[in-house]
């Protein structure tokens, strides 16, 4: 049996954990403005469909990459308009975002590719890997930090940026002041609607770049409910690192790290099944453990 | 620039007038076409019983709510004000009741929000500090810049909202209740403040039920009575009973008949209790007493009250509630063994703001008989109970039904005081029983109290409010570092003698005296 832990585990470990990190980090400005955000999960599930669907019809990875956040920003939108302008039960219409985006991507599969389970065609070229100059020189180095797609250079830029507008930015306090009371936030002449559908827009467009990360970066191919509970994996995410991007960050790289374990381990000694459960296994004990833990405010 | 001192010219706008002003909630008149007028930098005063329609005239004022009907002009110009920001803009800024704070933010955070000093498109931490001083100072409102808001007291929590104001550049200042949470000496403290704010010839409307506070700050005051002007008055020429009389529209008596009882068994036993702020506790009260405890603020009496109710652990020492240890007992245990508690804060540990009035006022009785039975609520008792605690307590309120947070302040008051009143418990817990109030309130909530011990029960009073205290108790403690330091008989007790032992005097500590 090979070592578990080496350098290309480390490499794609990155390339699984970025989907969940942006997720992540996209429910993390909602959750900081008051919605908590279970249609994660469906936003990017969008993302992935219509990256596959835009490289299709035009042949460019990078329209494909602007289709997966523009069709995810728009679910986002929907999302939006019954949680803040209705006032609807997030919990409720995020789980029916989630199932509409199943059946709705599904069906249309079948519509615009004609086919049932997944499409796969060799001829499609998705995002190409990026190659840095002398990094990529570096033996182990080079290895794990170079040759990955935009989306995920992208997602450690998004990491730092995220930080400053929460924090240094003042939108990103009127968000924060938002999330923790909004009448009160409100009544400093704050537009609290405004602020929550910012924060909305931004969870789809970052849901966008997960999913378009999962269909179109890695593999080209889309497959019928491909985001295989990553958006829920992201929420736990999120509660483990305390709506924080850094903290977020970690958390991310931990469950990244599961699958990618789960995928070097299958076709050893331990049945598959048990070794597929594996990033799940870990997001419940994490869960367990955040929940154990004292609550304790989150801070800059 | 202005040398105002509240007797401008006579012939200058007033800075607020507002005409004619209607608003209704659903079936609820809360304002019957009200008119105000206040003269630029004067303090003035809106007083009225609890559900007058106060604070929803000045959420008009502010931008939160807007009238149904009626005018507001601003220095003789007819204006609208259609939101918080308008408001401000117009120079006009609030401190409510319950505070607009959030408490994961920083002060200086919180001072600025909504209008940030920005530096390359960025907050500006240091010019935010910046502005806590520098108007700290000039004001002489000295806050904390980098502390958390979830760490200050309520005497900050105050200044911090009052310097926000300031900060948005308001020249009319509205506070709402503002002494209604604070000590007297925090009290004497905000007056400076608004004195301070008079002098740079800043307009203050200012919302007490407390007549002696409201003739010793105001200018001239506006009385409101069921969403109508009931008086207009200048407050130099009035007086605490003529102002009474128009809130209320009867005579309000101050005072009442205690009649001397023999105190009975002890309800409540402690001896040597210890805990946080709490140094060997002992004493007694029996049934048919009133026990008061005085003390200044921050010397352990909250502390103390927690201790007996079982929210807070002891270290040392017993509690016994009729004759029964509950020393390591439950809240609910100790509340089975026969025991009524009026929690200061009621807001926070009182009352669930998103429940019904009617659930409000069943918790904590709710799965006993008569309101529950085989295991399953009587809706029907239940609904009886709520029916006629509302009566009895004149808590005004559309509906049973009709959630706590749409009542006024002083009647989701009410809900608690009646909630632990309702059932004949041997030992009665209230801390400051009248805070929030109105007068005529005050004056029943102080009978039904007096009532409960010539029935039987034993109380013990924690309150701010001197004079309560000592009409009140039959017996007075005095608290101080967390030591009960001294006892009186009330009949003994006046202001002089009380506030010496309050200052800690009959000890003869050498020690600094405690800075809360
Ligand atoms: N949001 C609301 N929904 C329904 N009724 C309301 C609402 N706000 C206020 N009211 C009603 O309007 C009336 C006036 O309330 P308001 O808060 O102005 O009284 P107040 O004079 O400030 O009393 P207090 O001294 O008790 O604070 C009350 O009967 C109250 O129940
Ligand atoms: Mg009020």
């Amino acid at each position: 049996m090979p070592a578990i832990f080496d350098v290309a585990l480390l490499a794609s470990t990155i390339r699984l954990f970025t989907p969940i990190l942006l997720a992540a980090l996209g429910g993390m400005f909602t959750s900081r403005a008051g919605i908590f955000n279970v249609a994660l999960e469906g936003m990017m599930l969008f993302g992935s469909f219509f990256g596959v669907v835009g490289v299709f019809w035009t042949g460019s990875a990078y329209i494909g990459l602007a289709l997966a956040v523009l069709s995810a920003t728009i679910v986002a939108l929907i999302f939006g308009f019954f949680v803040i302008q209705f006032k609807g039960d997030a919990t409720i219409i995020g789980l029916a975002i989630n199932i509409l985006a199943l059946g709705l991507t599904t069906y249309t599969m079948r519509l615009i590719f004609g086919v049932t389970g997944g499409y796969y065609d060799p001829n499609l070229q998705g995002l190409p890997n990026i190659t840095i100059p002398i990094i990529s020189d570096i033996p182990l180095l080079g290895q794990v930090v170079s040759g990955h797609s935009i989306i995920v250079y992208a997602a450690f830029v998004i990491v730092g940026l995220a930080y400053i507008f929460l924090f240094r930015h003042p939108v990103g306090l009127h968000l924060r002041a938002v999330g923790e009371n909004p009448q009160a936030a409100g009544s400093l002449g704050i537009h609290v609607k405004r602020v929550q559908y910012l924060s909305v827009i931004l969870c789809g467009m970052l849901c966008g770049l997960a999913g378009a990360q999962l269909s179109i970066s890695i593999v080209t191919q889309f497959v019928e409910g491909m985001t295989a509970g990553r958006g829920f994996i992201a929420l736990v995410a999120i509660m483990f690192g305390q709506a924080h991007p850094v903290k977020i960050l970690g958390a991310s790289l931990l469950f990244g790290l599961a699958y990618a374990a789960s995928l070097r381990l299958q076709g050893g000694a331990i049945p598959t099944q048990f070794v597929a459960m594996l990033p799940y296994v870990a997001t419940i004990l994490v869960l367990i453990g955040t929940r154990l833990r004292p609550r304790q405010s989150s801070t800059t | 620039m202005s040398s105002v001192t509240g007797q401008e010219s006579s012939n200058a706008p007033p800075v607020v007038e507002m005409r004619g002003i209607v608003k209704r909630f659903n079936q609820t008149v809360a304002l019957n076409g009200v008119d105000l007028t206040v003269k630029r930098g004067e303090v003035h005063a809106i007083v009225g019983e609890n559900g007058a329609g106060k604070s929803t005239l000045m959420h008009i004022l502010a931008g939160l709510i807007h009238p149904d009907r009626g005018q507001i002009a601003l220095n003789g110009q007819p204006v609208t004000i259609s939101s918080v920001e308008s408001a401000y803009a117009h120079g006009i800024a609030m401190v409510h009741q319950h505070f607009m704070l959030l408490s994961s933010l920083s002060v200086a955070e919180n001072l600025t929000l909504g209008k940030e000093p920005t530096r390359r498109g960025l907050f500006d931490r240091i010019a935010a500090a910046q502005a806590v001083i520098n108007l700290g100072q000039r004001y002489n409102l000295v806050v904390n810049h980098a502390a958390k808001v979830a760490d200050l007291s309520v005497g900050d929590l105050q200044r911090l909202e009052i310097l926000r104001a300031l900060y948005r550049g308001a020249e009319i200042l509205i506070l709402d209740e503002p002494t209604g949470v604070l000590t007297p000496q925090e009290a004497q403290g905000l007056f400076r403040v608004i004195r301070e704010l008079k002098r740079d010839g800043k307009t203050t409307i200012f919302i007490s039920h407390k007549l002696e506070e409201v003739l010793e700050i105001s200018d001239s005051i506006t009385v409101l009575r069921d969403g109508h002007v009931t008086g207009t008055l200048v407050t130099s020429q009035t007086t605490a009973p003529e102002i009474a009389r128009m809130m209320v529209g009867r005579e309000v008596f101050l005072k009442f008949d205690k009649p001397q009882i023999t105190p009975g068994k002890p309800v409540l036993e402690c001896v040597e209790l210890c805990g946080p702020g709490v140094q060997q506790a002992t004493f007694q009260v029996r049934a048919n007493e009133i026990v008061g405890i005085a003390g200044v603020a921050g010397n352990g009496q909250s502390e103390l009250a927690d201790l007996i109710a079982g929210l807070l652990p002891s270290t040392a020492g017993t509690v016994k509630i009729c004759g029964q240890d509950v020393t390591q007992a439950s809240v609910s245990a100790r509340r089975i063994t026969g025991f009524a508690n009026v929690p200061e804060d009621r807001y926070k540990h009182g009352l669930a703001a998103q429940g019904s009035v009617s659930d409000n006022l069943l918790m904590g009785v709710h799965d006993k008989p008569p309101l529950s039975r085989h295991g399953l609520l009587d809706l029907k008792a239940i609904a009886n109970r709520a029916v006629e605690l509302i009566k009895s307590f004149s808590i005004k309120t559309e509906k049973p039904a009709s959630r706590a947070s749409t009542l006024s302040g002083g009647n989701a008051q009410r809900i608690v005081i009646a909630r632990e009143l309702a059932d004949n418990k041997p030992f009665i817990l209230v801390a400051q029983p009248t805070r929030g109030i109105d007068i005529a309130a005050s004056e029943f909530v102080r009978e039904e109290i007096l009532k409960r011990r010539n029935d039987g029960a034993g109380v013990l009073l924690i309150s701010a409010d001197l004079s309560e205290v000592i009409s009140l108790s039959d017996r007075i403690l005095v608290m101080y570092d967390g030591r009960i330091i001294g006892e009186l008989p009330a009949a003994e007790a006046d202001e002089t003698r009380l506030g010496l032992l309050m200052a800690g005097i009959r000890e003869e500590t050498t020690n600094a005296s405690k800075t809360a």
